[in-house]
């Protein structure tokens, strides 16, 4: 009988979670926009975007090559190695860049937002704003929520396209494909519509999801340093486990079904 | 000074993202006959179409000319009708040339194979909307297969 | 009659299951300094977070200039706030900013003023206590006391009608605590605003406070001047002022007799 109550009760607190989460996310951007509010943005996205830039070039460089020394030693027996252009740009595009950007950004920069914000509340930063009549909904969550929304996507494009350029760094110079079939091949495989403008859709939803997660974790954080500790691991977790496991649904209703 | 610093970086931070946007536009992604290049349109009709898919390449003796603009199935005589969208750079073909399913390779994709006609003196030259008569349907691995068993059965 | 800024009418509030105040009522004078005291745990920072509109009481009703605070839509909450100001425990200066930025915060966000006007009044505030020389620091490099000193020039930016002090002595060193006690009776006197001091630190609010609230047990146990306070005999209230470690709050967590739990576990 016990564990049914257990259950009970733990069900009860996560969909209350989810509400308030939604409520956060409501109050933070139900809102009229302000020039103001763009300035903050614009910081904010120099804290989540920029400062992430460096991981992501140096992960999507790596990738690529990788993906290029793998997909050359399995082509070249079946004499396909011309396929290696679409090969690294179609994963790139249509998975890594997304998934990859969004479980970096998840660990450097969703829980760098989680720990902020959980700081701001337990130094009673925020309850302060609140007093101020300012509403640190709009003032402190609102601004990281839109910067984070907006940075991935750049982020995942600028992974995909260095991957790409690693991957010919690879194939071609090192590994002797020809440039021109690298090249050639790929563009009569890779579609703008289907295979670009999906990975953005992914990477969009990918960065609500991490973003949205990682603000809420912070700003329901318990002010203690437990508290704070146990938020920034479970944003982490939690956001990781989200990407892969929507990545799997967009997947499907992208790809899966023609 | 901050917040210059700060918007410097993040200006570059989106030069970045367009140098990325650009480089995937015009170097990966095919640069084919999209919509704002003008093309013309042709239909045929094939029995069988195979493996044939929207956007497949239309093809003059290995030079892409065109892609497949859409596939839908004639509703009188439940063939389907292919529609090609062919290049403006690609004019002239007469109106006696013929299209077949071809498939790259053993294993390859399948796309329409352009024979362009002989062109005698008052020859016609296929325009806008006009539909080829002269077509052969897609190879079907199974419908072969089951042909060369029953000849055999039969002999 | 005085006329009363604050009034906290018989508010019941619990938090999750425990009770915390049961049918309150404190009225704060307009003008004065009101302490409100009582042993750490008691729920005196809840207090003031009921008073700023922060948390909603279960029952009962608290006014600032005559209107309901809990009845308040969100728009009318902050424009009340706006004319309260609260200093944390903490302090709770923006980390990311100087305290010349932290001073100038709510000017900019809720004045049109200019900058050099608004650098006018930042420094003014920080002269006020005493902090001009360290408006280019940032809250990190502060001592704990020249942050609440920089917190309370934040809080007095905008010339609020109520300041809520929340433990404003606490782990302060005798100088610091001198000081700030000096501040609080001068900001009173000086721009004429109404007062709430939450605290524990008996002897220095019972030199600047012109009426008490003593809280223990979910109830207020007793109230007046500093003078009635002293004189009380309230056995409570004598062992708050006194800080006798055994008394009507009890030394001992309520158990089991400490006989029946060791001889029981041995059996």
């Amino acid at each position: 009988m016990n564990w049914v109550i257990g259950l009970g009760a733990s069900t009860l607190a996560k969909i209350n979670g989810v509400g308030r989460a939604f409520l956060m996310l409501s109050g933070a951007l139900i809102a009229v926009p302000q020039l103001k509010n763009v300035r903050l943005t614009i910081q904010q996205l120099y804290v989540v975007g920029v400062q992430s830039l460096l991981i992501i070039m140096v992960s999507g460089l790596f990738i690529g090559m990788v993906m290029a020394l793998q997909g050359y030693t399995i082509l070249v027996n079946y004499g396909a190695e011309g396929s290696l252009g679409p090969m690294v740009s179609l994963s790139l595009l249509r998975e890594l860049g997304p998934v990859v950007t969004a479980l970096l950004f998840a660990g450097r920069a969703g829980s760098a937002l989680t720990a902020e914000i959980g700081l701001m509340k337990a130094t009673e930063q925020l309850s302060s704003l609140e007093m101020m009549a300012v509403d640190p909904l709009r003032r402190v969550v609102a601004p990281r929520i839109w910067a984070g929304v907006i940075a991935m996507p750049m982020l995942a494009l600028i992974f995909s396209a260095i991957g790409i350029l690693g991957g010919h760094l690879v194939g071609v110079d090192w590994l002797g494909v020809d440039s021109g079939s690298y090249w050639s091949i790929m563009q009569a495989t890779v579609e703008w519509d289907k295979d670009v403008v999906n990975g953005i859709i992914k990477s969009i939803v990918f960065a609500i999801v991490v973003t949205w997660i990682a603000i809420f974790k912070g700003y329901d954080a318990i002010p203690t340093s437990e508290g704070i500790s146990l938020a920034t691991t479970q944003t982490v977790v939690f956001s990781s486990l989200a990407v892969l496991g929507l990545d799997f649904v967009l997947t499907a209703l992208m790809f899966g079904i023609n | 000074m901050t917040t210059r610093k700060t918007e410097l970086m993040v200006g570059i931070f989106v030069i970045l993202t367009i140098a990325a946007t650009l480089l995937l536009a015009l170097k990966v992604v095919n640069q084919g006959f999209s919509d704002t290049q003008s093309s013309y349109t042709l239909y045929a009709k094939f029995d069988n179409i195979g493996g044939l898919k929207t956007r497949s390449a239309v093809k003059v003796g290995g030079v892409t000319v065109g892609r497949v603009e859409s596939i839908y199935l004639d509703p009188e005589d439940f063939n389907p009708i292919v529609v090609l969208s062919v290049s403006d750079s690609y004019q002239n073909f007469p109106d006696t040339s013929s299209v077949a399913i071809l498939t790259s390779g053993l294993l390859g994709e399948q796309y329409i194979g352009f024979q362009p006609g002989f062109a005698f003196d008052d020859f016609v030259v296929l325009a806008d909307g006009d539909f080829i008569q002269d077509t052969k349907s897609a190879l079907v691995l199974e419908d072969l297969i089951g042909q060369f068993l029953f000849s055999r059965d039969s002999d | 009659m005085t006329e009363h800024l604050v009034e906290i009418q018989n508010i019941t509030f619990s938090r999750g299951e425990r009770l915390i105040y049961d049918d309150i009522s404190i009225n704060i004078p307009k003008g004065k300094i009101t302490a409100i005291m009582g042993p750490s745990g008691i729920g005196k920072t809840t207090m003031l977070r009921l008073i700023g509109g922060q948390l909603v009481p279960d029952k009962g009703d608290i006014t600032f200039k005559g209107n309901s605070i809990p009845a308040m839509n969100r728009s009318t909450l902050y424009h009340n706030r706006k004319s309260m100001s609260m200093l944390f425990q903490s302090g709770a200066l923006f980390t990311d900013m100087t305290v010349y930025d932290n001073v100038a915060f709510a000017l900019r966000e809720h004045t049109h003023l200019s900058e050099s006007v608004i650098e006018t009044l930042v420094l003014l505030k920080l002269e006020t206590v005493g902090l001009r020389g360290a408006a280019q620091m940032m809250p990190s490099e502060l001592s704990g006391g020249m942050a609440r000193r920089a917190a309370l020039a934040r809080a007095i930016a905008l010339d609020p009608e109520l300041i809520m002090y929340d433990e404003p002595f606490a782990g302060q060193d005798p100088i610091s605590m001198g000081v700030l006690v000096k501040l609080i009776k001068a900001l009173s006197e000086a721009l004429s605003v109404t007062s709430i001091v939450v605290t524990h630190d008996v002897n220095e609010v019972l030199n600047i406070a012109d009426y008490v609230y003593i809280l223990a047990n979910k109830k207020v146990i007793g109230h007046g001047t500093a003078a009635q306070i002293k004189a009380s005999d309230s056995a409570l209230v004598q062992q708050f002022l006194q800080g006798q470690a055994d008394g009507p709050v009890p030394f001992h967590y309520p158990a089991d007799a400490i006989q029946a739990q060791i001889l029981g576990a041995k059996q």
